[in-house]
Formats: structure tokens, sequence, C-alpha cells
């Protein structure tokens, strides 16, 4: 087990620009091991970007965030007697991202394999596991998320829910100690949504970390050990889920007002 | 789609619907017509006698004819085979991060599709002569490991492929590169964030996706091919379909007969392109032509919704329809 005491996430001062777009003005974020935490906020706001930089999927233009106390992105080195930061290779970023697990909003499966392919690609050619150990752990972690009957299935074949659960899999094969979810909901027709939190609140209390973007405020106020409301590239509150209820910051209240 | 269904076959609906089609004369007008009009082009084609039916016959399998079809089939596909392998490296060459590979491969397109294949081919012809010896050593010095004579290694065949082979991949490979830049972004990412590297991204998520793309106007692409292998006349090589025909016809003083010869050879086998392109297709097709049954073309809402609709209470009613399936979860 990890330990206790290291964040599993640790964002410092993060700012992101696009251009000359400022998205993201100074992030500070600590996410504990076995915790779930729930980013709100409106369209715009910078959740998505914030958790696109956890993965690297963008580059940060200032700050740190480490994930289990390593430091994402970049190392230190040694040039000319001083301390410089070195960005990382492409091997050494695949390593970082091995501990992270990432669901996305629009599912992004790979529409020329079928839902077993999916999940096994990965642990086949990243992690060079051998195909049948590969096909009984896809058909585990398909099962898993309800989807046991569903093996053989392309994804246009496969509801919106069950492709989002087949998304989910496909991360979960990887082992990450970490989860990531970006608005994994918002692209579903309602009655999809409740499948999907399904699975999402039994990773939970199997003890997985979690970082959700998410407009689904029932699921936050359940699951979550921690809620952040972000608003204009900053983290206007953060606390337990009793925030929802009893929001102080004036924005969060009226985001709250519009949403519930 | 080879048979017709009945929509609700074996279903029990009371009140079915059975209706004569509407009635048009329309098509059944034009139908006479057209069949009017290929009846005598088949008239024509048959009874015609300067068309020469039996000299087509008796050439149609000639020694001479059939070399040639082995050698147009060999040049389409050994030129085939090498600009696909050389366009897909052009494509991924143009969209990587090194400039100077960017470079080269814009240089390469602009000057073998901004040039004509026969000019091209000409120059292959000569390329012995203007480049008597290729050898191995260090460049710019006079130091050699190892060299041969051009003369032996640009045959006049291997220049007919090689000419045909260049100026095909700079055209295949803006095909292609279309073919990867209609793949998705959120592929990429999605491979990315499962620690996929760039190379094997592009080798099974990326170019397996533009294939689909990439197939048809490759198969245009071949089938052109095909018929450009007469222009290797410019190298010289004498030994394809065309130029063999030709040679006939000049003997005989009977063109006509020995076009017609070259044609059905051309059609026979475009023809077999056509069916081996559409297994390709196929194959290149799975997972896209899937749908389950009354669900063509629906495609997930992308937009998301407004945020709220979220309830409480509601959502846990589903999670327990929902709970048994996920025991395992828990377990």
């Amino acid at each position: 087990m990890a330990d206790t005491t290291t964040p599993a996430i640790r964002a410092i001062g993060v700012h992101k620009a696009f251009g000359s777009l400022h998205v993201l003005k100074g992030v500070d974020l600590t996410v504990m091991p076995g915790t779930v935490t729930v980013i709100l906020g409106p369209s715009g706001s910078g959740k998505s970007t914030f958790l696109r930089l956890i993965n690297q999927l963008e580059t940060l233009t200032g700050g740190e965030i480490d994930v289990n106390g390593e430091m994402i992105g970049y190392k230190t080195v040694e040039r000319r007697g001083k301390q410089v930061l070195q960005t990382l290779n492409d091997k050494e970023v695949a390593a970082q991202r091995a501990k992270l697990g990432m669901v996305f909003q629009r599912f992004n499966l790979f529409p020329h394999m079928t839902a077993l392919e999916n999940v096994m690609e990965a642990p086949v050619h990243v992690k060079h596991m051998n195909k049948h150990e590969a096909r009984e752990l896809a058909a585990m972690e398909l099962n898993r998320v309800g989807l046991g009957e569903r093996l053989d299935y392309y994804p246009a074949q496969l509801s919106g829910g069950q492709q989002q659960r087949v998304a989910i899999a496909r991360a979960l094969a990887m082992k990450p100690e970490i989860m990531l979810f970006d608005e994994p909901t918002s692209a579903l027709d309602p009655e999809l949504v409740g499948e999907v939190l399904n699975v999402m609140r039994s990773l939970a209390k199997e003890g997985m970390t979690m970082v959700c973007v998410t407009h689904e405020i029932g699921f936050a106020r359940e699951v979550a050990d921690q809620v952040v409301f972000m608003d204009g590239g900053v983290v206007v509150e953060k606390g337990g889920p009793e925030i929802i209820a009893n929001p102080t910051e004036p924005r969060f209240k009226d985001f709250l007002q519009h949403v519930l | 789609m080879a048979k017709k269904e009945i929509d609700g076959e074996g279903l029990d609906i009371p009140n079915r619907i059975k209706a004569l089609p509407v009635r048009r004369t329309g098509p059944i007008v034009a139908a006479v017509i057209v069949a009017l009009f290929a009846a005598m082009l088949i008239q024509g084609l048959v009874t015609n006698e300067r068309l020469d039916w039996p000299t087509v016959w008796k050439y149609l399998f000639n020694e001479n004819v059939l070399n040639g079809v082995r050698y147009t089939l060999e040049l389409t596909v050994i030129s085939m085979v090498v600009a696909i392998i050389l366009s897909v490296i052009l494509a991924v060459m143009r969209k990587s991060i090194n400039p100077v590979l960017r470079g080269v491969s814009w240089f390469f397109i602009w000057f073998f599709r901004g040039t004509p294949v026969y000019t091209q081919l000409v120059f292959w012809g000569l390329f012995s002569v203007l480049v008597p010896k290729l050898s191995l050593g260090i460049p710019f010095t006079d130091v050699s490991f190892w060299s041969i004579d051009s003369s032996v290694v640009v045959t006049a065949f291997n220049a007919a492929w090689i000419g045909l082979a260049l100026n095909e991949a700079a055209y295949l490979s803006e095909i292609v590169r279309a073919g990867l830049e209609a793949v998705d972004s959120g592929q990429t990412e999605a491979a990315e964030a499962l620690g996929m590297g760039r190379t094997l991204i592009m080798r099974r998520i990326i170019l397996p996706q533009a294939m689909r793309i990439i197939i048809p106007p490759t198969g245009n692409e071949t089938i052109g091919m095909l018929k450009s292998t007469s222009l290797v006349l410019a190298v010289p090589f004498t030994y394809e379909l065309q130029f063999a025909t030709n040679a006939i016809a000049n003997r005989l003083y009977k063109p006509i007969p020995l076009l017609l010869v070259a044609c059905i050879w051309y059609l026979f086998i475009t023809s077999v392109m056509m069916v081996l392109q559409a297994r390709l297709e196929k194959h290149f097709g799975k997972g896209f032509d899937a749908r389950p049954v009354g669900t063509k073309g629906k495609q997930p809402p992308y937009d998301p919704p407004y945020p709220g609709r979220s309830d409480g209470e509601q959502r846990d009613d589903v999670a327990k329809l929902n709970q048994a399936t996920f025991t395992g979860l828990n377990a």
C-alpha cells in the first residue's frame, strides 16, 4: 500500500496559458491517497485543463505538480553547478503516466477494436503481458464493470454508458494508483448516467484514489472526501462534502443555485 | 444489405398494413429506353466487321500478349507496394516534430508531383549514363569500400518500377496524410494516457483507422498505375501489355483488334483489383459499419448537458437497480 502521509497529488501554484489565454491562475490542491476529490465549476473554469495537466496531456506553464511525491513532466538536473529543470523524455513521461488512469468525456474507445481488445491493448503492447494473461485480465476488468456479456462487441454496438464503462475497465487494466475522470457522464443520455456513477462509486469504496471533474452534485455529496469549486482559473472554495449544503463563497452559492 | 428484410417479421402486429406499391410509369419507360440503347450497342459491337473479333480471339492469349500482361502486373504490383511503403514514411515524416524530416518530405512531394512522370522515367532510363558507378564510401572523399556499375543495378525493368514508384509515392503520401489527419485527436490522447509511445500509437491506433479512409483513393491510384505502366516506354522498357499489343498491331496492320485485346485485359485486371479492394475495405471497416439493430446512425450526444440534472434520490434508485452487476467490485 502507498504510505498515507505523502499526497497522491500535490499541485503548487499551477498556471496554464494557451497562447494569450490565461486558463489557470495559480491552483493549489492536495489529494491524499485513497480519497475522492470532486472538482466542480462552470464551463471554462479550467477544471478539465487542470486534470489534463496532471496526466501530461498539456504542459505546465508555471508551478509544479507532484504525483506520489515525484515531480511530473520535469526533472532537476545540474548544469554548470546550477540546479535547472529538464523536460522528461517520452519514456519517462510514459512511466509517470502508468500510475494514472484517465477516463474521458467522449470515451475515446478505439473503434476498430472490440471491448476486449480495447482493454487488452495497453497491457499487451505497453506492459508486454502475454496475450493469454491479458485476455483473462481484460475479461475480469470488463466483468467488474458489468460488461462480461459484451466482450466481443465493437464500441459502435454499445450504448454510451456501456462504452464509458469499457473505458473505465481499459484504464483499470493498467493497474493505476490514481484515476482521473474528466466529465465521465456529460456525454451520456440521462438514463445511462447511473450505471457509470455506480462503477465509480464502487471504485471509491475499494479505496481507489480518484479525482473527478463532474456536474453530478449528488455524486459529489455522496462519495467525495474533498469538494473543490473552481471558477476563473482559481480554486474558489474547497472543503468536505458538507460545503455543498453550506457554501460560504457567493460565487459557489450562485453556481449551486443554478445546478440544484 | 443483400436480401430485403420485412420489418417486424414474425411479430404480432394485428393491424399490419398491406398496400400496393406506388404506381410509377417513369422508371418503366426509362428502363425500356436504356435497354433498347444497350441492345443496339451490343448488336453494333458484335456485328461490326471492322472490329474483327476473330483476330481479337486469336491474339487474346498470344504468347507476347500474355507476357505483356505479366510484366504489366509485375510493374503495377512492385511499384504500388514500394510506393505505399514510401508514402506512409513520407506522410509520417511530414507530421514529424523534426523540421529536417518535414522539409525532406515536402521537397520530395514537391519535386515528384511537380514534374511529369514521363520525364522522370526518361531520366531513370538515362541513370546509368548520368551516374555510371554506384559506390559505398565516405562522402566527399575518394575512399570507397564497394562499388558497382549502375547499368547492372538500374536495368530497364528496375528503372521502370523505380520511376513509377517514386512518382506514385508523392501522390499517395498526400492521401495517407489526409487519412492520418482524419483520425480524431481523442484517440491519440486516450492511447497516450494508457502509456503508449508515439510509434506504437501510430502503428496500433492511428494507421488502422486511417486505412479505412486511405483505401478507396488508393484503389483508384492502383488502377491508374495499371494504365500508367504503358508509359515505361520512355525508359525504354518494351515488354508491357500496351507495347506488346501495339507491336503486333503494327506487324498485322490491324490496330483496332489489338487495342481491343489490350482493353479486355486491362478491364479484366481492373475487375480483379476491385474485388480485392472490396475485401480490404471490409477488413479495415470492422467496428465502423457494425451497429446494433435499430440504432443505425445513432451517436452519443456530445454536448455537455446543462449542469445539475443530478438528483441525489433518483441516482440512488438507479444505483440499487444495477447493484447486482457490480457485486464483484465490493467483494
